[in-house]
């Protein structure tokens, strides 16, 4: 059951990135877009990571895709124009990279983490039922990761700076 | 009781450059004074030669050690160690003296000479700073040291030759001297060398002790050791092949002909035979090329000096040809002979020089005062001087006496003593009386040249012109004074070496025995019977008589033209006039390819072509092609740049995931 | 399901690459960047499951700098879209050497 509704996301995700990528408006790639979103959100869930899959589409698909499609508007590039891909000679170059980096990635898919480090089987759902969806990722943010995430609040920060000052209009 | 020690003897060295350095300054701040400059330059020289008394009255003339004065350590470089040290013995002794002695006549005689010349305190400060180096030449007890003084010596004659550098001519001359003197120090450092590859010293004290270990008596080392230390006699000494700068030197003014160039500066290379004499002496072949060259230069030189006009000139080619007799003396073995010569050489040179340096200047100041441009160096226009200048004319008859070789007088003795000595080693081989033979026939020229030097300049009638020939005075005392003093050493100076026939003989031969003794082991001790000596003695004067009486004859004062009127020459008396064309064939040869190798190979092609065109310009090009090349892959394109980026990526990811 | 997702992982990872490196269109480029940044979340929650919570955190973290990169990148685009009235990077190489 869970490894068929597994494949339904994951064919649903590789679907709509092909299309995503293939479209000659950028609206609807963006659109499609939204669509892998929400799909590797559902895969997420299945991951038993409940709380990022809620992340992923709030912030994700709710805040970062909103801002491109506003650009998008913005930038007036709505409507339907000629198409930006690249000759075909690139394409098959390209497609020639990309299927070896992803042969290289196969590689791994065999290789599994070692023993000593694995969980037990359902471990981590088991923690979540326990401590709670929020609570599962909150805990190691402010204790282990307290660091690395006052840093990111200070790179947020920066960006926001730097966002406002580059789209400024320099009168 | 001795007021100075041999100990002081850096003294003598310090204040003749301590009178440079004062009389340097004055050249930039008051170059007027020429009561104070000409005071400290004489000065300086008088005080050297007063120490030098001093020190000789110290010295114990048995001693057979010389005293080494120790100043400082100058160099420490591995197992090398050169201090820089002087050397007093024997033979330092002679030389300090003829170099004070001398030099302080000089002095005094330039203080007239140069008076009315706008250069001079730096006149005086170069010829106090020529004595300083002519002194640790002579006092050095190491190569090293020596070879300071030598090249000091040499840049102080280029200084001096271009005194009046603004005539282009007068410099090139100092170049001439300069370049030709460098070729010979090649020939000194290869033997520093190899010198002390084989005895691990510089000091000669140490170098003279561990030469019969250290070297094959005969063998090829020593024999290349000798050579290329007589390469660098040729350059200083200006003897066959390095002689052609001595002329040319002439063009400085006549005081310094007289002393560097006649009678100190080129004898170093006599008194650096004289010195490695127990080098030479083990090294026959090498002796034998000496007293060959010697011969060779001494004829040579004679032929030339038969047909000059110029009266330095003919001075110039005596002096190469004396200093041949002086090398003909130490190649065979006699160097307290040769020392011998440099002495009474010194004097009558010396008295020559300074003596046509009078006559010359009376001239100039004649046609100066007629602003006439004529060669006031001209034989044929001078004639019957001794009228109007009588000391000279007596002063300088004396030393022509001297230098031809008349019984008494003191160049008979010192000529005698060397020809002798060639003679006695002929029953060895008979090259030596072929050596001999030059000898003898070079003695018969010089009588003859000075002679009619003599004739040309001092009788017969004036050729000198109307006006100016009333303008001609004798010199101020204060240039005639050392001529006479100078005409007195020539005429008793003989004293020192009589004859081994003669009573009293051999008074420096037996002085300078301590210095001489070492290399007197390798060369056999040649004796001649006391008939022979006399026949010998006879036949010189013979020679020196027929010298004169045949000038006398065949030359015809009367019968010259002023310079201005004079008929070129053709013939034989051409080819002797312009000195064999020696300098053309140097040109030829040796000048003219060097500049074209040099222009061609080393300038155009290494210089520019390789080192230019390929170093620099080269790497420039290379840079910038490389750089070319890595700015291909700036395309500016994003899609490029990720594109790149990924292949990074995969490569990281294979090198890493195995 | 871990083998699973990393494969699916690796293909949609693959997919972004493809996307960049054939549109020009500047913010097209940056949604297969997206893309690109997904794949690797769903790799780390994968692994997470079998090794720990760890890796949910450092999706966490992905997706704040993800979320600054794409608020800068798009100013950045604006920026250039002023200058020269155009998205497409063919026409953006002023760093043409």
């Amino acid at each position: 059951m869970m490894a068929f509704v597994f494949w339904q996301f994951a064919a649903l995700a590789i679907v709509a990135a092909l299309l995503c990528i293939t479209r000659k408006n950028p609206v609807a790639s963006a659109l499609w877009l939204v669509v892998t979103l929400f799909a590797i959100a559902g895969l997420f869930v299945l991951l038993d990571a409940h709380f990022l899959a809620a992340l992923q589409v709030l912030v994700y698909a709710g805040a970062i895709m909103v801002l491109f499609l506003f650009v998008i508007m913005l930038l007036n590039l709505g409507r339907e124009r000629a198409t930006d891909i690249i000759g075909w000679g690139g394409r098959v170059a390209t497609l020639a990279v990309a299927g070896l980096l992803v042969t290289q990635l196969w590689m791994v898919r065999g290789a599994a983490p070692p023993p000593e480090l694995t969980l037990p089987t359902g471990a981590l759902a088991d923690a979540t039922r326990t401590l709670g969806a929020v609570a599962m990722i909150s805990e190691p943010l402010f204790r282990d990761y307290l660091l690395p995430f006052e840093l990111t609040s200070l790179l947020l920060l920066a960006a926001i700076v730097g966002a406002v000052v580059l789209a400024k209009r320099k009168v | 009781m001795t007021v100075v020690a041999v100990e002081s003897i850096w003294l003598v060295v310090l204040v003749p450059f301590l009178g440079f350095l004062a009389n340097g300054a004055l050249s930039f701040t008051r170059p007027t004074a020429t009561r104070l400059i000409g005071g400290v330059g004489v000065g300086a020289t008088a005080l050297s030669f007063l120490l030098t008394l001093g020190v000789v009255a110290a010295f114990d003339p048995a001693g057979h050690e010389p005293v080494v004065v120790t100043l400082w350590t100058w160099m420490g470089v591995g197992r090398l160690s050169v201090d820089l040290a002087f050397q007093v013995d024997q033979l330092a002794i002679v030389m300090l003296l003829v170099v004070t002695g001398v030099g302080t006549l000089i002095h005094i005689f330039s203080v007239g000479y140069m008076r009315e010349d706008p250069g001079y305190a730096r006149y005086f400060a170069y010829l106090n700073l020529f004595v300083g180096f002519m002194l640790i030449l002579v006092l050095g007890a190491s190569f090293p040291v020596m070879f300071v003084g030598w090249e000091g010596v040499g840049l102080c004659s280029y200084l001096l030759i271009g005194f009046w550098f603004s005539d282009k001519a007068n410099a090139d001359a100092g170049k001439k001297a300069f370049l030709m003197n460098r070729i010979g120090d090649f020939g000194f450092l290869v033997a520093m060398f190899l010198i002390y590859q084989a005895t691990g010293s510089l000091s000669f004290v140490r170098v003279f002790e561990a030469a019969p270990q250290a070297f094959v008596a005969g063998g090829r080392l020593i024999t290349l050791v000798t050579l290329a230390l007589f390469l660098g006699c040729t350059g200083k000494s200006a003897q066959i092949p390095l002689y052609t700068w001595l002329p040319d030197a002439m063009a400085g003014p006549t005081p310094v002909s007289a002393l560097i160039h006649a009678a100190t500066m080129v004898t170093a290379g006599v008194y650096l035979v004289a010195r490695t004499n127990v080098l030479f002496a083990m090294a026959p072949v090498s002796s034998f090329v000496v007293a060959g060259i010697g011969a060779a230069t001494a004829l040579f030189a004679a032929t030339i000096a038969l047909k000059q006009w110029d009266i330095k000139k003919v001075l110039a080619y005596s002096t190469v040809s004396q200093l041949g007799y002086m090398f003909l003396g130490v190649g065979v073995g006699a160097y307290a002979a040769g020392v011998f010569h440099l002495v009474t050489h010194a004097f009558f040179k010396a008295l020559l020089f300074l003596g046509a340096g009078s006559v010359i200047h009376a001239l100039h100041h004649a046609y100066h005062h007629t602003d006439a441009a004529a060669d006031p160096q001209d034989l044929r226009n001078m004639g019957g001087l001794r009228r109007a200048m009588p000391w000279t004319a007596a002063v300088m008859w004396i030393a022509t006496l001297a230098i031809a070789g008349i019984p008494g007088f003191s160049g008979f003795f010192s000529k005698d003593e060397i020809l002798a000595s060639t003679f006695a080693r002929g029953h060895e081989a008979g090259a030596f009386y072929v050596l001999w033979g030059a000898g003898a026939l070079a003695a018969l020229l010089t009588a003859f040249y000075m002679t009619r030097m003599m004739l040309y300049a001092f009788h017969g009638p004036n050729r000198t012109g109307e006006a100016e020939g009333a303008r001609v005075h004798e010199a101020p005392w204060v240039m005639t004074g050392p001529l006479v003093v100078l005409a007195l050493g020539s005429l008793t100076a003989g004293a020192l070496n009589l004859p081994a026939i003669l009573p009293g003989a051999g008074w420096l031969h037996h002085w300078l025995e301590p210095v001489t003794e070492l290399g007197a082991q390798y060369v056999p001790e040649a004796h001649l019977a006391a008939a022979t000596e006399w026949t010998l003695l006879a036949f010189a004067t013979l020679i020196a008589l027929a010298g004169i009486v045949g000038a006398v004859v065949f030359l015809k004062p009367a019968r010259l033209v002023r310079a201005a009127d004079a008929v070129p020459e053709v013939g034989l008396q051409r080819l002797l006039l312009r000195k064999w064309y020696v300098d053309e064939l140097y040109d030829a040869t040796v000048v003219r390819p060097l500049v074209w190798l040099s222009d061609r190979v080393f300038w155009r092609f290494v210089d520019q072509g390789v080192i230019d065109g390929a170093g620099v310009n080269g790497s420039a090009s290379i840079a910038r092609a490389v750089g070319w090349i890595g700015a291909r892959f700036q395309t500016g394109q994003l899609g490029t740049y990720v594109f790149v980026f990924v292949i990074g990526a995969w490569l990281i990811l294979r090198a890493v995931v195995r | 399901m871990l083998t699973e997702s990393l494969v699916v992982s690796a293909i949609l990872f693959g997919i972004g690459v493809f996307g960049v490196l054939v549109r020009r269109n500047a913010i097209v480029i940056f949604m297969c960047i997206e893309v690109m940044l997904n794949a690797v979340n769903l790799s780390f929650v994968a692994l997470a499951q079998q090794l720990g919570r760890d890796g949910q955190v450092v999706v966490f973290f992905v997706m704040a700098v993800a979320a600054a990169e794409a608020a800068v990148g798009l100013a950045i685009m604006i920026a250039i879209y002023r200058h020269r009235a155009s998205v497409n990077v063919n026409q953006i190489n002023l760093l043409k050497g």
